[in-house]
């Protein structure tokens, strides 16, 4: 198993599929933070809770301007049945051919189980990583993590200063 | 090992002794079935601890999952406007499968609380911001799902049935209590 990537690398541009006909790429969010959400299993449970979770807490990662994407192994057609089934408001990125390309770039591919490690990235606007948290693949780490990260990005950026710096 | 990051403070709902030694926090959701499972937990917990704890109830539906859970959150928070939030709190999980729109209503008037004002604030989000500030402290506090515990502010990361929540309260305690 390596290590994932940490702060201050800068974030290793992707194209993968969102939906059975459409692409994404990171450096067309350039410009605001992203949140990279490496997970097993679509349907499992635990990467179940831990979408759904993220899926409530949305707005709040909306509030810093951030976009959160997804990623696993599994085609696009089964991203889109668990997506529809949970209800999820944010795209699932598939890591699907060549399998686990991005997340082995990000360090975050388990070989022996063949697929990604439940791993978190914050990027922020510039590109590279602010923030990167490697969970034990049986444990869903909440979003504190993540929003913890999405406010130091903010008072380093001015962006959510007033919350922080500016008040008295 | 995770903290709660929110204080227990005079906006929470407390059930049991204000001053008691031990602080049992859960940050729950309505329409889980294991939220409804930890409802007969916990109050078999107040039995046994008495004066000793104080129980603390905040929400965290997860209404993606749940279509009900957050306006039974909000009908619990009306209720405790009018100083019955835990005669509706119990209400809510011990009928959590009848659990709907009409419900909620049907429940507001066994309380003989008034529906007409209940069905308006749901209409109108009143006690929507209320929720959510209960949800997000929760988040930061790194509540993953439901039931999530905290006794004494750390959280509770062990199966949620009765002897081994008894057993972390009393290594809290520091003794035994029978």
């Amino acid at each position: 198993m390596g290590k994932i990537l940490e702060k201050g690398v800068k974030a290793p541009d992707f194209t993968l599929h969102v939906t059975p006909d459409q692409t994404l790429s990171l450096k067309e969010l350039k410009g605001k933070p992203v949140i990279l959400a490496f997970y097993p299993a679509d349907w499992s449970p635990v990467c179940s809770d831990e979408m759904s979770l993220y899926n409530e807490v949305l707005p709040e990662f909306k509030k810093y301007n951030a976009d959160l994407l997804g990623i696993s192994v599994d085609s696009s057609w089964c991203h889109a049945a668990f997506s529809k089934e949970r209800k999820l408001h944010f795209p699932l990125l598939s890591d699907f051919e060549p399998k686990g390309a991005v997340a082995k770039k990000f360090g975050a591919y388990k070989e022996d189980a063949g697929h990604c490690e439940r791993a978190l990235f914050l990027i922020d606007p510039q590109g590279n990583i602010a923030w990167s948290y490697l969970s034990p693949t049986g444990e869903n780490p909440g979003a504190d993590g993540i929003l913890e990260a999405l406010e130091n990005l903010g008072s380093k950026e001015g962006v959510h200063g007033k919350a922080k710096s500016t008040s008295k | 090992m995770a903290k709660l990051k929110v204080p227990v403070n005079d906006k929470d709902h407390i059930r049991g002794n204000p001053k008691a030694r031990i602080t049992l926090v859960e940050y729950g959701d309505y329409e889980c079935p294991h939220c409804g499972k930890a409802h007969e937990v916990v109050k078999h917990i107040q039995n046994h601890f008495e004066e000793q704890l104080r129980f603390v109830f905040r929400n965290f539906p997860l209404s993606n999952m749940h279509p009900y859970a957050e306006i039974a959150a909000e009908t619990a928070e009306f209720a405790g406007v009018h100083g019955k939030f835990w005669e509706m709190h119990d209400l809510l999980f011990e009928q959590q499968e009848n659990l709907n729109v009409p419900f909620l209503s049907e429940a507001t008037g066994i309380l003989n609380l008034p529906v007409k004002e209940l069905e308006s604030s749901i209409e109108k989000r009143i006690f929507a911001e209320r929720v959510r500030e209960d949800f997000i402290g929760g988040v930061k506090s790194g509540v993953n799902g439901t039931p999530t515990f905290f006794i004494n502010d750390e959280r509770y990361n062990g199966p949620y049935d009765y002897a081994n929540l008894i057993n972390a309260i009393e290594q809290k305690l520091g003794h035994k209590v029978s």
